[in-house]
């Protein structure tokens, strides 16, 4: 079947595609490498992607179910990911990485729907992005200190 | 040796390849290997012990897309061992890359090649198979002299002794002491005398087992692998296949986690052995369920101990018995045992009159074992350390008093670790910190919260060590680029640990030039100078001193070549990081230099160096864990875990406070949720994320990890090691807490809600 | 591995209902369940296009299409404050946030899954199911009621009145559940729902009276005691038989006294 989609803000066109085809499959075809794939039982949250800007699992949706909607990898997030993942980066969270993408995009999804939550918002919000290297609390840091940077900033008065 | 004045070792400097991963940019295997290649899958056995009668792939092969299907009578006769160790392997050489004997629920049958993958998935199900089912042996405290014969076969290859014996289901076995301990028990007045069992748990890292492989333009077989053992593994491939290691390249991406995994052989052999039948591109990708089942997963482990204390809580005699089940194959079976005594028997050093350590380590018709993290320190630490929790609740001592005043310390000997020196040992003030931090005095005493919920804590100590002593080889080579920035190339493996970025660090430092001048390189056999690659808590102690060793030969000659160019002697110039001075005052820039090594010129501007070590100073550490517990549901929150660790000098302080709490976190898991078992058949039961439940961040509680630094003399810059050592405590101090929640101790993991609200007091 | 031949968006529930009569014809949940089967699927019916995926309410009732995710239904302000939270306490720990925004209320109670955490929560509320061709049907009856090829189109939760508790005991914290435990007193009917048994969940009620003279610490543990000898439970690999009846015995209980403490 052919499937027409908006991939990052760009129509995408594919024929031929099989309808049993996951969007993980179709995604990872499309180059966004960043998609990863860590279970297969929709336990780990590395194949999180938006469907019209809501965090799915890529792994367990078909490309099919996902026409004619709106599809966004960190591909397409790059900027609005560059503002907090230095804050990871800074303590040493990043790991393997492997894990990285999903909980990044699961993130910038937390940040859109709750700008200054509480670590315990973070925690039960991310609770779907396994991390096997960092004991996820590098990640609280991070996220926590991005927070903190920002909202010091809001604060700075205008001069 | 003084200590040095360091601008980046002791820095949190940012990974080398941070922004790349946190991006989502194609690093790993998956995202670098070119498209169209070959999709491998594997057949695998359905049950415990088997033999294939018959095998027919003729309407499999039928099948549109199915390029070639390979069965036991494809593949070379000559057994191999997947384990990632140095020549010759202790593990025994008892593998074939396809056998007519199946071993375990999980073992290959069939290699599948095809070109999609649903191709190959409806070829597996087309292949007809007619089993001999045999009697299986899936009880390791049966396997030793059992009837059933894992390895019955004549051409089972040990290379070291080992004590092992396949007529006996035995892998290896040994013992060793010091002073009889038998005698001390007997002069003791208190003898405890316990049972611990620890499970087969999975290192679980995100990214499965991976491998491409292709034909490069030389006709040589090209592996690109999730590996941490790249020149292991071409030595494993050349000889399963039966090819020389020249016509061998094996190189690893950036891997999406280890944690020991990927220091076997996995997957590599079977998109390899395609590659070399169809001279085409292959690859394999292990589903999650493959990982759980058919990887490579800690060693089971029964370990009995028996300790002997005077009434004032002198620890004087431990006899350990360690019985370990390596399941089908003897993958780092040999070896993870002695850790079990090793990293736990010299902890009490400071008392010890006399040790005891025996070990069988057995067969089994289960999944085979391999190196997780910890590596049978972590088994026996968790039986030691909870015995000695058990004695402090008999002598009615704080059990960190107990510890002071029986744990090793700096300057001791330690008989039952090859009367290694405690050169440097900050394991007192480990202990003292984290009373401190943790506010021991006053979390340590149960509290009953209300609605049959208490808070109750436990503490455990750790050691482990700094790579294999006498063994592990680790090299650099370091080149100067002509604008005066640096190439380090390894053939180490960072797998998210970090130590491309610590190697940076240390050969900023020794080159006094900045972290971001040293470009890394790793790891690929054709490029990267010998390296053992990384596991056992190698990386930073072993490669870092070949990293500082190539750095001072380089700066030799670097003088030597700006000696030239200023026209003196070479004795009579210091380098300076960004270019020489003669006596005189004048100086040669390092771009100059740089330069001149490219014309004219017989003295390389790179070095490699190489380092072993005849000794591995272990890293030190104390955790303390607070929980919450329901008394009805038996359900545990871990609310706090604070540890403080020696690993020498932190390298990089926010990459070791990420491994350490990355290593409580696999802790918690294996102590709480973490489960391995098996139907009536041998099948595994947690077989996906579904079942294995690894922690989430709702169930780690709060992280908090403090350093008490010594300075080791033989490591790099005082270091010792971080990557293991990190695992150990919690299982101990969680069932310590558990047990002054509820007066039961737990002596098996995992310890899970049943087990705690069904859980009956010792009978005394 | 799952194999799909034909994928369909449905136009209308009469052609979602008739292309379902074939029994190699699938209606699509959220797919998470789905998508682990090793099946071939003739059809895959996607029902995305027919306009279920919103809470509809009326001064009697809310009426929840099919495809509303979990998510959604986790926080709804007004099925919140009918259920005292006890829905959303049902909802949070399954999985993660981007599972509960695939899953699917008709698709969690069409499956009438044994760990349904979402059966239990709505089985203690006075809930309907809706469906295509049956028309309404008490969830109770419908959980009992065998596989067959009618379409959930909406879940109905009623607005009686009456206080609402919820708890399950997890080995980690976003894994199915061991025991779920739902209790309720709606318009002074006592309630108390039993699942991940590890058998589809069960309704006890007060057949002896014994909560009659109200929530006492005897009268509680009195019929947890009844709760424990009537529920049948079962052994996987989460927990045996004799640990879950323990459970059943001690979260009605628990949930009887948050009752009483809800009550006032």
């Amino acid at each position: 079947m052919e499937i027409k989609l908006q991939l990052n803000g760009r129509a995408v066109r594919v024929p031929d595609v099989d309808p049993d085809t996951t969007l993980y499959d179709f995604l990872r075809a499309q180059g966004c490498a960043s998609v990863k794939c860590g279970c297969e039982t929709s336990n780990c949250g590395l194949c999180t992607v938006f469907l019209d800007d809501v965090p799915v699992l890529s792994c367990s949706m078909l490309a099919a179910r996902a026409a004619g909607h709106k599809v966004t990898t960190l591909e397409g997030l790059q900027a609005e990911a560059e503002e907090f993942v230095g804050f990871i980066a800074d303590q040493g969270a990043d790991q393997c990485g492997f894990c990285n993408p999903g909980f990044v995009m699961n993130t910038i999804a937390l940040l859109r729907e709750n700008p200054d939550p509480t670590d315990e918002e973070i925690k039960a919000y991310l609770s779907g992005n396994l991390c096997r290297c960092s004991g996820y609390e590098g990640q609280l840091r991070g996220i926590r200190r991005f927070l903190d940077s920002r909202n010091s900033r809001k604060e700075v008065p205008h001069a | 040796m003084p200590e040095k004045t360091t601008k980046y070792v002791g820095k949190a400097v940012r990974k080398k390849d941070s922004l790349q991963l946190l991006l989502g940019k194609p690093v790993y295997t998956s995202d670098v290997a070119p498209k169209g290649a070959l999709v491998v899958q594997l057949l695998r056995s359905p049950h415990a012990n088997a033999i294939v009668k018959t095998i027919d792939t003729t309407i499999a092969r039928k099948v549109p897309g199915v390029v070639d299907i390979y069965t036991w009578q494809d593949v070379p006769n000559q057994r191999y061992t997947n384990a990632g160790q140095t020549y010759p392997e202790p593990s025994p050489y008892d593998r074939l890359i396809l056998d007519r004997h199946l071993r375990f629920v999980g073992d290959p049958v069939a290699i599948i090649a095809a070109e999609n993958e649903k191709a190959a998935h409806k070829a597996k199900k087309l292949i007809k198979v007619e089993y001999e089912v045999l009697d299986a042996v899936l009880d390791f405290r049966t396997a030793k002299d059992n009837p059933t014969l894992v390895h019955p076969e004549e051409d089972w290859l040990p290379l070291c002794d080992v004590g092992g014996d396949n007529h006996r289901n035995l892998v290896a076995s040994g013992e060793e002491k010091d002073g009889d301990v038998e005698d001390v028990l007997a002069g003791c007045d208190i003898v405890l005398d316990h049972t611990y069992h620890t499970r087969a748990v999975n290192q679980a890292m995100m990214e499965t087992f991976r491998t491409y492989t292709d034909l490069d333009r030389y006709g040589r077989l090209h592996v690109l692998s999730s590996t941490q053992i790249v020149f292991h593994c071409r030595r494993i491939l050349s000889r399963a296949l039966g090819i020389p290691k020249s016509r061998i390249r094996v190189e690893k991406p950036r891997i999406g986690g280890g944690f020991g995994a990927k220091q076997t052989s996995v997957s590599e052999v079977y998109p390899a052995f395609v590659t070399m039948k169809t001279g085409r591109p292959a690859m394999i990708v292990y589903t999650r369920e493959e990982s759980q089942i058919a990887g490579s997963p800690r060693h089971e482990m029964e370990v009995r101990v028996r300790l002997g204390a005077d009434k004032d809580g002198r620890i004087r005699a431990l006899d350990l018995y360690t019985l370990s089940n390596s399941g089908a194959y003897g993958e780092h079976g040999p070896t993870t045992v002695g850790l079990s005594g090793h990293k736990s028997i010299p902890l009490y050093t400071g008392s010890l009159e006399a040790f005891r350590f025996r070990y069988d380590v057995v067969y089994t018709n289960l999944q085979a074992a391999g190196a997780y993290r910890g590596y049978g320190a972590t088994q026996g630490i968790f039986a030691v350390e909870s015995i000695v929790n058990e004695l402090a609740e008999k002598l009615h001592i704080d059990p960190t008093e107990l510890r002071d005043r029986n744990m090793v310390r700096q300057g001791m000997t330690m008989p039952a670790y090859y009367n290694e020196p405690a050169n440097a040992c900050a394991l007192d003030r480990c202990m003292a910190r984290c009373r401190e931090i943790f506010d021991w005095e006053h979390r340590y005493p149960v509290r009953d919260m209300g609605n049959g919920k208490v808070r109750a804590a436990g503490v455990a100590m750790a050691m482990q060590g700094s790579g294999i002593s006498g063994v592990d080889v680790g090299s650099a080579t370091i080149k100067l680029s002509e604008d005066g920035t640096y190439n380090l190339v390894i053939g180490a493996a960072d797998m998210g640990t970090g130590c491309d970025t610590i190697l940076a660090q240390m050969a900023a430092d020794c080159l006094d030039c900045p972290v971001e001048d040293v470009a890394v390189f790793s790891a690929d056999t054709d490029v990267s100078p010998y390296d053992s690659g990384s596991y056992a808590s190698s990386t930073t102690y072993v490669t870092g001193k070949a990293v500082e060793k190539a750095c001072t030969e380089l700066i030799d000659h670097i003088c030597t070549i700006g000696a030239e160019l200023l026209g003196c002697d070479a004795a009579g110039v210091t380098f300076e990081g960004d270019c020489v001075r003669a006596a005189d005052g004048r100086t040669a820039s390092l771009t100059d230099i740089a330069y001149k090594a490219q014309v004219s010129n017989n003295c390389a501007a790179e070095v490699t160096a190489t380092h072993s070590s005849p000794i591995s100073p272990p890293p030190f550490m104390v955790g303390m864990a607070e929980i919450e517990l329901d008394k009805l549901t038996g359900e545990v929150r871990v609310l706090e875990y604070d540890a403080v660790v020696d690993c020498g000098t932190p390298v990089n302080p926010a990459l070791a406070r990420v491994q350490t709490e990355g290593g409580i976190a696999q802790g918690i898991g294996m102590t709480l949720t973490e489960n391995v078992t098996y139907n009536a058949a041998g099948k595994p039961i947690e077989s996906s994320f579904m079942q294995y439940k690894v922690p989430t961040r709702l169930d780690v509680g709060h992280l908090h990890v403090e350093f008490e630094s010594s300075y080791e003399p033989t490591g790099p810059f005082g270091a010792k090691s971080i990557g293991e050592i990190v695992i150990n405590t919690p299982a101990p101090a969680i069932a310590h807490a558990i047990m002054r929640a509820t007066g039961v101790w737990h002596r098996e993991l995992p310890i899970t809600p049943e087990v705690i609200a069904m859980g009956e007091p010792d009978q005394a | 591995m799952l194999s799909i031949q034909n994928y369909l968006r449905a136009e209308s529930l009469d052609q979602a209902y008739q292309l379902n009569q074939n029994k190699r014809s699938h209606v699509l949940g959220g797919m998470l369940w789905l998508r682990q089967s090793d099946i071939t699927v003739g059809t895959a019916i996607d029902l995305c296009d027919l306009g279920l995926d919103t809470i509809e309410e009326t001064p009697e009732e809310y009426r929840i299409g099919a495809t509303v995710p979990l998510r959604k239904l986790e926080h709804h302000p007004g099925i919140a404050a009918l259920t005292g939270g006890a829905v959303e306490a049902a909802l949070k720990d399954i999985v993660g946030v981007q599972f509960r925004n695939m899953a699917t209320v008709g698709g969690s109670v069409w499956g009438r899954f044994g760990f349904s955490d979402v059966l239990t929560v709505l089985l203690a509320a006075d809930s309907e199911v809706e469906l295509y061709k049956a028309g309404r049907i008490p969830l109770e009856t419908f959980a009992a009621m065998p596989y067959d090829r009618d379409i959930l189109t909406h879940v109905v939760v009623k607005k009686t009145p009456g206080p609402m508790a919820y708890s399950s005991v997890r080995i980690a914290r976003t894994d199915f559940p061991v025991l779920t435990c739902a209790a309720s007193c709606l318009q002074g009917e006592y309630k108390v729902v039993i699942g991940a048994r590890p058998g589809k969940a069960v309704v006890v009620r007060d057949e002896r009276g014994l909560l009659k003279a109200g929530l006492t610490p005897e009268s509680t543990k009195a019929f947890a005691d009844y709760a424990a000898e009537t529920v049948p439970t079962g052994s996987n690999s989460r927990g045996s038989a004799e640990y879950r009846t323990h459970l059943v015995r001690g979260l009605t209980q628990r949930m009887l006294c948050r009752l009483a403490d809800k009550e006032g």
